[in-house]
């Protein structure tokens, strides 16, 4: 075993499985819907930082130093600490989403995990945005895949982390949180489909969500 | 690891033995039938021993063990409801304070202090998270938001606490030792939801509330019943303080108050649009869903005793 993997696995061992059992508990609908090997990418709704832990989390631990979450590389890598953080525990393939980048090049290394066979998690709403809203869904996730279409594609909607841990906010409270895994899609037809059929996939796991209440569904 | 008083082991004894019997008639029922899916019988069986495998070893272990162990039940099933409910974005630092006041009043409770275990959570805490709210300022949904955090932290924090106050009264029916209550309260309101539950399904035809609950019957609200106050009448006198005259007055107090938990707990449900309320426990649904019952039964009975010895 390669000693770079040792930080994330104990991470994830020693902090992360307790807290979420306790501290946060999961209600995970279809769990035998996620990839058991790569090449795969998982595209989650985003609303708190504890998003990609505990998509992280779901996975074995054998298998999580190959989970790599696509993130922002102006705010994970902003300091020393946060960067050493990122890289060496979350394992993050940082982004530049500052705009000026060229999209191919953006997406240069989120393929070449792809080729290594690794699990990508990307948020396709972009940032975390409003708690517990569903923002827009852009079209990267369709550049990014533009030459494998062969590689599925995982939806997943979480819930009630929003609350737990939002935007702008340092208390942790508990609630428990569901994480509703949806069939595989693959990339197909122009870019406006295949966030369009994204978009109404979220929408149905959102459904099954138990943290959710008919009030919220009306909004 | 002290020494467990013999009616208490007796009756641990017996209920292991009663999972050993699930268990076997289990895989009985697999051979049998070898096609059928048993899938969701093992998952509640095995969480039944998960169940009452870690109460009877924290049980065993000691008061102090005991007391923290409801804590973190009083916890989990606090966080359930509040999950499940509407919440308003403004008041988590308000619900933060709601989880707080469960190291407080288990504290009392491992003081042993009394007056302040029964007044601080309806009195301090129902006092003080309005005005925690208040400073926070956001008034519209006030109301709703305070009444259902106040009711959450009564059925979660205050009813559970009761149970682990039952653990640190003073003995007074050596045989059965502290554990003797806490075993009686627990194997009887879970008695109580199984024989309502077969009489109901065996002789059901007269529907007590069918809007709510429309599986529950005259038929096995009154033949639960009448079975838990004659198991009462026998076993409250081996495992409390009681008398087997008023072991029979609080089995009819388990079986009505357990009746009246679990259907509080559906119309909770029922309004939320759901049917369990988390996935915590295997086969069963959530915490709320196993201790339906128990909010009503727990409270109602440590007083009936605490009024009647104490």
């Amino acid at each position: 075993m390669q000693i770079s993997r040792i930080p994330k696995i104990l991470f994830f061992a020693v902090c992360v499985r307790p807290l979420v059992l306790i501290a946060l508990g999961l209600n995970i609908v279809n769990r035998k819907g996620l990839p058991t090997s790569g090449p795969a990418v998982i595209a989650a709704n985003h609303n708190s930082h504890l998003d990609a832990i505990v998509l992280i989390s779901l996975f074995p631990l054998s298998m999580i130093h190959r989970v790599r979450p696509a993130a922002a590389a102006d705010y994970f890598l902003a300091n020393p600490w946060r960067a050493w953080f990122s890289k060496n525990i979350m394992g993050i393939i940082p982004l530049d989403r500052t705009g000026g980048t060229d999209l191919d090049v953006l997406f240069e290394s989120c393929r070449e995990a792809l080729d290594r066979g690794e699990v990508l998690i990307l948020f396709p709403e972009g940032s975390r945005g409003d708690p517990e809203k569903m923002g827009r869904v852009r079209k990267g996730i369709v550049h990014l895949l533009k030459d494998r279409e062969h590689i599925d594609v995982i939806p997943i909607v979480m819930h009630g982390l929003g609350r737990a841990l939002p935007r702008g906010e340092a208390l942790f409270v508990p609630f428990n949180c569901d994480v509703v895994i949806g069939d595989a899609l693959r990339v197909s037809g122009t870019a406006a489909e295949f966030t369009q059929k994204l978009k109404l996939s979220f929408h149905k796991l959102l459904n099954c969500c138990l943290t959710r209440n008919p009030e919220d569904s009306e909004k | 690891m002290p020494e467990i008083p013999r009616h208490s082991a007796i009756a641990m004894g017996i209920i292991l033995g009663l999972l050993v019997i699930a268990t076997c008639v289990r895989l009985l029922l697999a051979k049998k039938h070898p096609g059928k899916d048993f899938t969701e019988l093992r998952q509640r069986i095995q969480s039944w021993w998960w169940m009452v495998g870690s109460l009877f070893v924290v049980l065993s272990a000691s008061t102090g063990t005991a007391i923290v162990f409801f804590g973190l039940l009083s916890f989990l099933a606090l966080k359930e409801f509040l999950s499940i409910v509407p919440t308003r974005h403004a008041d988590r630092r308000v619900i933060f304070w709601a989880y707080l006041s469960i190291p407080f009043q288990f504290y009392w409770v491992y003081l042993e202090w009394y007056g302040m275990f029964i007044i601080f959570i309806p009195v301090y805490l129902f006092l003080f998270l309005p005005l925690r709210m208040v400073l926070i300022g956001e008034t519209s949904g006030f109301i709703r938001a305070i009444a259902t955090l106040h009711w959450m932290t009564m059925l979660a924090v205050f009813c559970i606490s009761h149970i682990a106050y039952l653990v640190t009264l003073p003995v007074k029916n050596q045989d059965a030792g502290a554990i003797g209550l806490v075993l009686f309260l627990l194997f009887m309101t879970q008695f109580n939801d199984v024989c309502q539950f077969i009489w109901g399904k065996s002789f059901g035809r007269h529907k007590i509330i069918p809007k709510v609950s429309p599986n529950k019957t005259w038929e096995g609200f009154l033949g639960g019943g009448v079975t838990i106050v004659l198991c009462s009448g026998i076993l409250a006198p081996l495992l409390t303080p009681l008398s087997w005259q008023y072991g029979l007055l609080a089995g009819a107090l388990i079986g009505a108050s357990g009746f009246v938990g679990d259907v509080v707990v559906s119309s909770v449900k029922r309004d939320l649009q759901i049917k369990d309320s988390s996935q915590l426990i295997p086969g069963h649904g959530g915490l709320l869903d196993r201790m339906d019952s128990l909010l009503y039964t727990s409270p109602l009975f440590f007083h009936f005793v605490y009024f009647l010895c104490y």
